[in-house]
């Protein structure tokens, strides 16, 4: 029975494929809407020069402040998984001591420096080219993986205050430029920024972005690492 | 059939892949992986798509940026929630459904 039901499952999965496919192959191209044209149309208004992230920050800002949100609400759904139970930190380094780590310990430390650099660099490229917050963001996180991998950054246990506030800075910022713009430049509009001034607030949002997404995608693991450790101290 | 509609139709396989795999895997892990490959399916339709006409085009692009991110966030709740299945159950499986009865498992 099962395997009846495993094969059917098989078969109509394949069946869902060729179909797909087929629309694929078969779609014609939009020819009435062409958004390419229409964004490149409209670039010299959205205060960068780098299409997507003209898409992303300004013409379709409410999606990005939309998934700023989503992502701290994963983030709070992560903290709220993991216990009432509080311990102290292991201390940083405990395995360090083995000459065999000490590669490890000598790369994060060249490493992670050229990453703060970099995702410097990203969030300053976004505006004319591929980059900006999201990838700067993902660096700076990476960053921080790579030093809790290393033992020299404790995994985080209960967040602090400057914690909090380093992940919700940027969707503050974020809302603050938002309501503040609404309020002065354009009355009733969300997000809609004033051309002269856009290429700044732009960068602005994606400062604090970068910031706060990196701290963000950190936390998604350095929270979850955290619990291993108190889940094998507890056996 | 230009590169673009490669790019998709793959997508698209790698979707039905993910499909397949969230229902038949058991394993919570296997699931999680088979969701994301699932995504990623679903973003390879959406640039591959978007660029048929031989330029990019950066709306499609701008949300597959969004969805990476907002798919990773999601594949840490989910870890987060199979570890909490974990440590309640002790099993990385949905537990079966007892006969007759409308509840997974009993509360403590």
């Amino acid at each position: 029975m099962r395997n009846l039901l495993n094969v059917l499952v098989i078969v109509l999965s394949a069946a869902l494929g060729l179909v797909l496919i087929g629309v694929i192959l078969e779609s014609p191209s939009p020819a009435r809407v062409r958004l390419p044209e229409e964004v490149l149309m409209q670039i010299g208004a959205s205060g960068v020069t780098h299409p997507v992230t003209a898409v992303l920050l300004n013409f379709r800002g409410y999606d990005t402040l939309l998934e700023v949100m989503v992502l701290l609400l994963a983030l709070l759904g992560v903290l709220a998984q993991m216990g009432k139970q509080k311990r102290e930190n292991p201390p940083a380094g405990f395995y360090l001591t083995e000459p065999r780590m000490q590669v490890l310990l000598w790369l994060a430390r060249v490493l992670v420096p050229l990453m703060v650099l970099v995702a410097g660099y990203l969030l300053w490229a976004g505006g004319h080219q591929p980059g900006g917050a999201f990838q700067a963001g993902a660096v700076l996180a990476a960053a921080g993986v790579l030093l809790n991998l290393s033992g020299l950054l404790p995994s985080w246990m209960e967040p602090a205050w400057n914690l909090r506030a380093g992940l919700v800075s940027g969707l503050l910022v974020f809302l603050l430029i938002a309501a503040a713009v609404m309020m002065t430049a354009s009355p009733g509009l969300l997000l809609q920024y004033p051309p002269a001034s856009a290429g700044m607030l732009i960068l602005l949002v994606e400062t604090g972005l970068t910031l706060s997404l990196g701290l963000i995608l950190a936390g998604l693991f350095l929270f979850l690492s955290g619990d291993a450790i108190d889940d094998e101290a507890d056996k | 059939m230009s590169g673009a509609l490669i790019y998709a139709c793959a997508g698209a396989v790698l979707f039905v892949f993910g499909v397949t795999g969230l229902i038949l895997l058991p394993h919570l892990l296997r699931k999680i992986l088979a969701f994301n490959i699932m995504g990623s399916g679903v973003f390879l339709v959406l640039v591959g798509l978007g660029q048929r006409d031989g330029t990019p085009d950066p709306v499609p692009q701008a949300m597959v940026l969004t969805g990476i991110v907002v798919a990773v966030a999601a594949t840490a709740l989910a870890l987060a929630l199979v570890r909490r299945l974990l440590s309640l159950t002790g099993k990385i499986q949905f537990p079966e459904e007892p006969e007759g009865s409308g509840r997974c498992w009993k509360n403590k």
